[in-house]
């Protein structure tokens, strides 16, 4: 058995976390506004290319940085503006852009498939990364990874005690009642769904220019997409949970390592699949602790009802019904 | 009078109607091809060259025309399949992972016969395994929504990477070949368990009648009998529930059985009749893909399989495209997503333009 040692792991799922936690934020920013942005899976990939094409061709990270976020905003809006304005299955715009956007990636980067290219260096924070254990678990990382620890505190702290955060809460609650307010539910809900694209689209460039960098078919970033998503609802639309969901499926990646180790039979692929039944539970659980007859029978057990605040997430109301105009 | 007028306008909305749908395909196959030569421009390739090969690959000859109907049987079982479902408005994502349980449970049943005796037996049982499988699976997603209050997207989705995982741990754990395991999946079947097949296209006629017959049946089943019409009330106006006395919860899981049994088909006939083996890309992602030829074909029993073939002359053709023009295969997939939100585009539009001109009319 090799050495097991805390802080490289612990450092490990903190590095290893920071594509899916940004995508993971940009979603529940999405989802919070009250639009479902399936096509996470695809616009990661879609991103991840540009990103390393844009980088490798200009030889400025920053560039390709940008330039993922854009494409991850511009694909944003395609759902935002088939969901909002033209009134279409969400739902379905978000699949077909899902497999399109991918297939995009793949064809576009052909080019580019398996080259050394450009990617971020570890940059530790100096005196930060003096501090014994904490120092080498948070401050010996690359840029990217600082940028998704940043995130976590200043989206939560946007979308709960600012009144924009209320807004934007709130749009996604009740949009009419917005509309009531003098609020334009639509501008409001375009704006955030392209805030979450903006944030998928680094996530994607995290992957292709930090966590694996380089581009080919597979990348290796397939499917991190359909993990935010369930990670949004097993963060039960609220951004630090989303974050500790974050955390917790780097740390199942990582202890992957392990567990190959350990049980040499099983193949590395059933762990990478892990995280889905525990969606499914999550999703069963939130449904099971919002039960009247459930939350009754909690009353007088103080440490289940505590479990139970745990893993309830309330949905937002309106979450994939945007306000319609006229009747 | 306006019982008169009623009828006048009837006749001219329907000569409309068909003028409209032509028009409507017109714009949308314009704008697929410009945005595609589009984008062939820009990963420097020659747009019409692209669209020769594609053309080449897929109808130039019987035996790649035996290629496209191989994969046109999988993915027009799954659109059938999915017709029940988006019927009652549930979103079947999970049509993946139910091919993929279909193939499995078939492979299970198919494992016990590999000295080749009684082979049509075994295959008729594992066709029978490749339902039930792909039936069972679709069934837990539809309890999950059902009971557990689990939207079907994500009970679905996570279901698909659940079956992915067990695939791939059979064909690397319990099932593997002897001595290695591999992507190349499980040992190949003895001849006694392979569809028969007409040798010069590689095409088995029996999986062939099975898709053709999935389509009557579907249409049947959904203009005349009572289920079709539940499924149809149902998921059109959720009172029709509480107006009829219906059972929701009952006929969601009948559209989820429905759905995941010719998903289940089509897995057992990628098992017995194309790879003759389990392999890790048995669904070869044409659950996914049905879900866009049931979309694009609006949801029509009829024009699905049209769609269906278009799909898999896209698919085979653009297998060209790497070793032609050194393009990577997946703008096949570009197209096809194209088609979708520009179809979408034109839906909306001329909803939006027929609302603007009612509102004008009031």
């Amino acid at each position: 058995m090799t050495g097991f040692d805390l802080t490289i792991l612990l450092g490990g799922v903190v590095a290893g976390a920071a594509p899916i936690l940004l995508a993971t934020l940009g979603e529940t920013i999405t989802e919070k506004a009250g639009i479902i942005n399936l096509s996470l899976d695809g616009t990661i990939m879609l991103s991840a290319m540009t990103a390393f094409v844009v980088a490798y061709n200009t030889e400025s990270l920053i560039a390709g940085f940008v330039s993922a976020a854009v494409v991850g905003a511009l694909v944003a809006a395609i759902v935002g503006i088939f969901s909002i304005y033209l009134e279409q299955s969400q739902v379905a715009v978000g699949f077909v852009l899902t497999l399109m956007a991918r297939d995009f990636a793949y064809f576009l980067g052909n080019p580019y498939t398996r080259i050394p290219g450009p990617s971020v260096g570890p940059r530790p924070i100096p005196l930060l990364k003096d501090i014994p254990f904490l120092g080498d678990v948070f401050f010996n990382h690359s840029f990217p990874v600082y940028l998704s620890l940043l995130m976590i505190g200043l989206i939560w702290w946007y979308m709960y005690p600012t009144p924009q955060g209320l807004r934007l809460r709130s749009v996604g609650e009740n949009p009419g009642a917005c509309f009531a307010r003098g609020i334009n539910p639509r501008s409001l809900q375009m704006i955030y769904v392209l805030c979450g694209g903006f944030f998928v689209g680094l996530a994607g460039a995290t992957f292709s220019l930090c966590t694996k960098p380089g581009w080919g078919r597979p990348q290796g970033a397939e499917g991190t997409g359909w993990i935010a998503l369930a990670l949004v609802i097993f963060g039960g639309w609220h951004p630090i949970r989303a974050a500790i969901g974050a955390y917790l499926f780097a740390f199942l990646q990582v202890m992957g390592i392990y567990f190959q180790e350990w049980f040499p039979s099983v193949p590395a692929q059933v762990f990478q699949v892990a995280p889905f039944p525990l969606m499914i539970f999550t999703l069963v659980f939130i449904n099971f602790a919002q039960k009247e007859s459930v939350i009754k029978r909690t009353e007088d057990r103080a440490w289940l009802k505590v479990v139970l605040r745990l893993f309830s997430g309330a949905m937002p109301t309106a979450l994939g019904k945007p306000h319609k105009t006229g009747q | 009078m306006q019982e008169s007028n009623g009828i006048n306008t009837s006749v001219s909305v329907q000569d409309n109607a068909i003028v409209r749908f032509f028009r409507d395909l017109v714009i949308t196959v314009l704008v697929v091809v410009s945005f595609t030569t589009l984008i062939i421009f820009l990963a420097g390739a020659p747009p019409l060259d692209a669209y020769y090969h594609i053309f080449k690959g897929s109808l130039g000859s019987w035996v790649k025309l035996g290629h496209v109907i191989r994969v046109w049987i999988p993915l027009t079982l799954c659109t059938c399949g999915l017709l029940y479902t988006f019927r009652i408005g549930l979103w079947n994502i999970g049509v993946e992972g139910q091919v993929i349980m279909g193939a499995v449970f078939a492979t299970y049943v198919l494992r016990f016969g590999m000295d080749g005796r009684m082979g049509n037996f075994f295959l008729i049982a594992a066709f029978i395994a490749g339902v039930t499988g792909g039936a069972l699976w679709a069934l837990i997603a539809g309890y999950l929504k059902t009971k557990g209050g689990v939207n079907e997207i994500f009970a679905g989705l996570g279901l698909n990477f659940v079956a992915q995982g067990i695939i791939l741990w059979l064909i690397f754990g319990p099932w593997k070949r002897a001595g290695i395991a591999s992507m190349s999946g499980t040992e190949l079947l003895p001849r006694e368990l392979w569809l028969s097949y007409v040798s010069t296209i590689r095409l088995s006629p029996l999986g062939l009648s099975l898709a053709i017959f999935a389509i009557v049946v579907t249409a049947i089943m959904l203009r005349y009998t009572k289920i079709g019409l539940c499924l149809k009330a149902l998921g059109s106006n959720p009172n029709a529930a509480h107006i009829f006395d219906l059972n929701t919860r009952l006929y969601m899981l009948l559209a989820m059985v429905f759905a995941g049994g010719f998903a289940g088909l089509a897995g057992s006939i990628q098992v017995t009749g194309v790879y003759h083996r389990l392999i890790p890309a048995i669904s070869s992602n044409y659950g996914y893909l049905a879900l866009l030829v049931a979309m694009l074909s609006n949801y029509n029993v009829w024009i699905g399989p049209v769609v269906a073939f278009f799909f898999a002359c896209l698919n085979v053709g653009s297998i060209q495209l790497p070793m032609m023009l050194q393009m990577d295969s997946s703008l096949s997939g570009v197209i096809q997503g194209a088609l979708v939100l520009a179809a979408l585009a034109v839906h909306a539009w001329r909803v939006r333009a027929r609302r603007i001109a009612e509102e004008t009319w009031y």
